[in-house]
């Protein structure tokens, strides 16, 4: 909310410094968001006196004037076809520099000498009328600078007002609240309304058929109005605040709206038919045309003001075109009314109106305002359109709206909610200062009160109102500063923080980066990724109001997210990249509003092994790094045997080089290269390596209760064996024929060499097992190696048709 | 006879000295002190020198015989450790050539701001808890006394899902859903993503916060104020000048929006402050009794405060990161910057 500092003063004088005055705001919680010096972009422009005006004598549109600028008389020409004898006008004199940067010079217009220039309020920067020339009010004296004169010197305030502070949506509300802060005295503005005979009844009529989406509605009628534009003072105190004058009957609307916080609205009488006022509800699809010449669709519960046959006005909202101030408007039917303010927000929203009016009627103005705005306004109707008034308004008030009275205050209360010891002698001062009453009902709690606040502050309902008032005036920073006593017990973390904790270390110890992306997705991600017509994962949660397509599912997997990303740095030149990142996805789950919501752990590798450097050639990472990453992993978390099975069957996954990743019978994730088909898909040249796993799997089989087994002191013995086998014979199965049988004795079982190529027959290939033999009290003694290792390999042999090589 | 052996001695010590290997060296010790060396001829002509000087005779080639051979020893040793030494010269690499690396992996940035405030509320008793990421329209606004068509509501633009789902638009909804779970005291932490329509360069529509909540009997505006400038001073440091000043929050009051003066430029006005020379860090507020109410916790036995902070915001002004969005595009030269 703008606040002009002129305009302030007319109802609160603040003798401080605007920006200590803003600094005070600000700490009583209206935070001045900026604050705007506004001055004359003029120089040696003065009041003048037109002495006499005489057309020129070889142009048609061209005046030759005296005008007297005090102890001078000077000669111009001028254009304007409002130029009168004896009124007092701006004169820009020889040498003065106006808006735009221009410089007035000595002229001869057609022969004629001019020094110096008559202006528009426009061409002085102070308005935006640019039909004639500025007459300025009596009273000026010629030869005063014009900046002087009008007092053109303002500073403007952008108040932060939030939602809960409706009052301070006027300048009124603003000066309430620096009177309260600097203890100055508030002055109303003058409200008292001079009418005619005519008795308004006689007039028109308003009829509420829905009362509690209107709970009040008030009219006046004034005739005699003559539409011209405003005086200055008023448009200088609407343009500062960022409002556009348009002519007296509407300026004097919006002044008011803006001084007192009502909105109000001047239909033109005319255009009322049957020349009263019916509050409805709109229908479902009424069409209506605002004051802003768009056609609007109304749904059934907009509440609209009309007149005996047709809607003529959005209820709160806007005006209707077919009502409309006009030029020859003479006759004015003035509302100022109360609507319920959750219906006008519904209205505005659907209607996408968010009007001045509409942002003060939802948040709630003063029910005890109604009239005093509409007489305010009427007031200077008659000032400033010659308009005339009947006697006394229309007051249809079919409901009450409900205020707070007599609230319950303990003194002891507002201590203990605010760490402080005032006392009553401070606490009073302050609400009394804000015009509540106040009243001491007892002496229990350090002494009880009852408090009524000003009608307009809506947001005043209960004792922690109060307080909050208290602690507001009295300073934040008046309140000490202490350390509660620890009472709570810490609980243990969550056991998927500390493995998605301990994740992270080890991920990036394995040179893995940490990338946190966006948790919605484009739908087409699924396509992308390649998932089958009856994956789950198909099934996304969607966003009714998304920013963009791209971001309009929430993910049902990070793999998208991850290709996103590499793809996005692969765009800037960035090939080798290794990324992980831990977040969740969100599976729509039947007969619950809420998803699912699973945390992930999902990491991508793409690009060389190692940077090109001196003793690296450049190998290109493959399954066996993101592999070997992944076993590290697991390891560093506890979790021992897991086991990586043959062919994941996702769908996004090379087949041949993927995996699903299993810990007995729980399934914590998967590994692979990704699908060549996604890579193009994705426009990626680069092979990728990508795995997932599940946080809650993996905590669930992360041991966290470790037990010493002992160090061995007897040496152990191995034995080398080269298998010849087929090729589609993997080591992992032959590292379970091995192990199908405990051997106690066996230490360790891995594979030392695979080798296929020269020497070795087609179809087949050699995988190199190394045995590890070892007993815990004793060394063995080749005797019973021997016989362990014949064992093992013939069942090796037995179940793989292997030969030794 | 005596003045032989002195010839002798010098004799053989000016050989050594020329000496160039080691074989040379042996070979004068042979000729010297072998079986058929020199000085043990001598010793065979013992028998002409009168008796009386014997003694002092043997003595003397004794004491030659053992110098010599000392000093043999000892150039032959020097000759073997100059060899070794040249030896490992000849093995010399360039260390200045670069190690064979693996960088280690960074954190993002917001983690490691995330990991930061924990520790330290961490130190002031706050433990963590989550929640829901998609929410109830309840958790996420009316529990937390924001109804429908309330213009509080303007306060957080909102993505809905459908029904009464939404994305939840701050991690607040942990405080009911912890409130309805536990007693007082409580004393939590509830970091997380939260979503809001809107984008451009200080807004992201994910982003995060954190959210603190301490309940308890007693519990005061002061302590509020005593525990977020404790948490303040520790994140920016003993120097950081702040202010509480009054705000709105429908889900506490009184609140409190508390500043930091300008990081930037302490205070005398720039750009990032807008200014003013103050920077907005976090909002706060006693809970307001009807949260308490709506959580079947008693407002007039317990009290106590709420706090909410972005962690983008904090992590952008601690490293003078000027674009939010950088923390989601995930440019490897954006994120390994964080080592």
């Amino acid at each position: 909310m703008k606040v002009s500092l002129k305009w302030l003063k007319d109802y609160v004088d603040v003798d401080i410094p605007a920006q200590e005055l803003a600094e005070r705001l600000t700490m009583a919680g209206l935070e001045v968001e900026s604050l705007e010096e506004k001055r004359a972009d003029f120089r040696g422009v003065v009041v003048a006196r037109i002495l006499s005006v005489k057309q020129h004598p070889d142009a048609d549109k061209l005046h030759l004037c005296e005008v007297s600028i005090g102890e001078k008389t000077l000669p111009i020409v001028c254009g304007a076809p409002n130029v009168r004898e004896g009124t007092l006008v701006p004169l820009a004199t020889v040498g003065a520099t106006i808006p735009g940067g221009y410089t007035i010079k000595l002229t001869t217009l057609r022969g004629q000498v001019s020094e110096g220039m008559l202006c528009s309020e426009e061409e002085l920067g102070i308005g935006s009328d640019n039909t004639g020339i500025l007459i300025l009010p009596e009273g000026l004296t010629p030869g005063t600078p014009l900046d002087e004169a009008l007092d053109l010197t303002d500073v403007v305030l952008d108040v932060g007002v939030t939602p809960n502070r409706s009052d301070c949506l006027s300048i009124v509300g603003i000066a309430r609240e620096v009177a309260a802060i600097t203890g100055k005295t508030l002055r109303y503005p003058e409200i008292e309304v001079p009418e005619s005979d005519e008795d308004v009844a006689g007039v028109t009529s308003v009829t509420i058929l829905d009362p509690d989406l209107c709970p009040q509605y008030t009219a006046r009628i004034v005739r005699n109005i003559a539409i011209r534009p405003s005086p200055l003072w008023m448009r200088q105190r609407l343009e500062a605040v960022g409002l556009r004058a348009i002519n007296n009957v509407v300026d004097i609307t919006n002044f008011v709206m803006l001084e007192l916080g009502q909105p109000l609205h001047a239909f033109d009488f005319r255009f009322l038919e049957e020349g009263r006022i019916v509050v409805r509800k709109a229908r479902e699809g009424e069409i209506f045309v605002s004051l802003d010449e768009k056609e609007r669709m109304l749904k059934d519960g907009t509440l609209l003001i009309c007149d005996g046959v047709k809607p003529v006005a959005i209820a709160g909202i806007m005006g209707g075109l077919n009502s409309e101030v006009k030029e020859d408007t003479s006759m004015v039917l003035l509302e100022s009314a109360y609507f319920q303010p959750g219906s006008i927000r519904r209205s505005s929203r659907f209607l996408g109106m968010g009007t001045d009016a509409a942002f003060r009627f939802e948040r709630g103005i003063d029910p005890e305002g109604v009239v005093r705005a509409l007489d305010r306004a009427t007031r200077l109707m008659a000032e400033m359109a010659d308009g005339v008034s009947c006697r006394g308004y229309v007051d249809a008030h079919p409901l009450r709206v409900e205020q707070a009275v007599d609230i319950p205050l303990r003194i002891s209360r507002v201590n203990d909610i605010l760490g402080t010891s005032l006392a009553e002698g401070e606490i009073v001062p302050i609400l009394e200062s804000l015009q509540m009453k106040v009243r001491r009902t007892g002496e229990g709690h350090g002494g009880t009160y009852r408090v009524t606040p000003p009608s307009c502050r809506v947001d005043i309902t209960r004792e922690i109102d109060l307080i909050e008032e208290v602690a507001r005036l009295h300073g934040y920073d008046r309140i000490p500063v202490t350390l509660p006593a620890i009472a709570a017990k810490p609980f243990a973390p969550d056991p998927r923080r500390l493995v998605e904790d301990r994740m992270r270390v080890l991920l990036n110890g394995y040179g893995y980066s940490e990338i946190i992306t966006y948790s919605f997705v484009t739908p087409g991600s699924a396509d992308v990724l390649g998932l089958g017509p009856e994956d789950f994962r198909r099934r996304m949660l969607r966003i009714a109001n998304p920013l963009t397509e791209d971001q309009s599912v929430m993910r049902t997997a990070l793999v998208f997210s991850l290709l996103k990303t590499m793809l996005d740095n692969v765009n800037t030149g960035n090939l080798d990249l290794k990324l992980f990142e831990i977040g969740k996805v969100f599976h729509p789950r039947e007969g619950s509003d809420l998803p699912d919501e699973k945390d992930r752990v999902g990491g991508l590798l793409t690009g060389r092994r190692y940077e090109d450097r001196w003793h690296f050639t450049s190998v290109q990472s493959d399954f066996y790094d993101l592999k070997g990453c992944l076993e590290g992993v697991l390891e560093g978390l506890g979790i021992r045997g897991a086991d990586f099975r043959v062919r994941s069957s996702e769908p996004f996954l090379h087949p041949g080089r993927s995996c699903d990743v299993f810990h007995g019978d729980r399934l914590l994730g998967f590994l692979g290269e990704v699908h060549p088909d996604v890579l193009a898909r994705m426009d990626l040249k680069n092979r990728a390596m990508v795995f997932e796993l599940d946080v809650d799997a993996l905590s669930s089989v992360a041991t966290r209760d470790l037990q010493f087994r002992g160090v061995p002191r007897y040496p152990s013995s191995s034995r080398d064996v080269a298998f010849l086998v087929a090729t589609g014979t993997t080591s992992g199965e032959m590292i379970r024929w091995a192990a199908a049988e405990q051997e106690e004795l066996v230490e360790t079982i891995y594979v030392f060499d695979v080798y296929a190529g020269k020497g070795i027959p087609g179809g087949m290939k050699s995988i190199g097992l190394r045995f590890s033999y070892r007993a815990s009290d004793r060394t063995l003694t080749d005797q019973e190696i021997q016989d362990v290792h014949s064992r093992i390999v013939e069942r090796i042999m037995a179940a793989s048709g292997a030969r030794i090589r | 006879m005596k003045d032989d052996l002195e010839g002798i001695k010098k004799q053989a010590e000016a050989e050594m000295a020329t000496a160039a290997s080691e074989e040379e060296l042996l070979e004068i010790r042979t000729r010297y002190l072998g079986r058929k060396g020199v000085l043990t001829g001598l010793l065979r002509t013992i028998a002409s020198v009168p008796a009386a000087d014997r003694p002092a005779f043997g003595k003397r080639l004794n004491e030659v015989k053992e110098e010599l051979d000392g000093q043999i020893e000892a150039a032959l040793q020097g000759m073997l450790s100059s060899a070794r030494e040249r030896a490992l010269l000849a093995e010399t690499i360039d260390v200045t050539l670069p190690g064979r690396v693996v960088l280690p992996g960074r954190l993002h940035p917001l983690t490691r701001v995330k990991q930061e405030i924990y520790s330290i509320f961490s130190g002031l008793g706050f433990s963590i808890v989550e929640g829901p990421e998609v929410e109830t329209d309840y958790y996420n606004f009316e529990a937390l006394n924001i109804p429908k068509d309330h213009p509080a509501r303007d306060m957080q633009d909102t993505f809905y899902v459908e029904g009464n789902v939404v994305l939840r638009t701050h991690t607040s909804p942990v405080q009911i859903r912890t409130m309805e779970r536990m007693k007082p005291p409580v004393r939590i932490l509830s970091p997380g993503r939260v979503y809001r329509p809107d984008s451009d360069v200080s807004h992201t529509p994910m982003f995060h916060q954190v959210e603190g909540l301490l309940v308890d009997r007693h519990i005061t505006l002061g302590d509020l104020k005593g525990v977020l400038t404790s948490f303040l001073t520790q994140f920016f440091g003993e120097n950081t000048v702040l202010r509480f000043r009054p705000s709105f929050f429908p889900f506490t009051e009184p609140s409190a929006e508390v500043d930091i003066r300008c990081v930037m430029c302490r205070g005398a006005g720039c750009r990032v402050c807008k200014q003013s020379g103050w920077l907005e860090i976090l909002g706060s507020g006693m809970v307001d009794p009807e949260v308490f109410k709506n959580v079947g916790y008693d407002p007039e036995e317990v009290t106590g405060f709420a706090f909410g902070l972005g962690v983008e915001r904090m992590t952008m002004l601690k490293y003078g990161i000027n674009d939010i969005r950088l923390f989601f595009e995930n440019d490897a030269r954006f994120l390994e910057q964080f080592g």
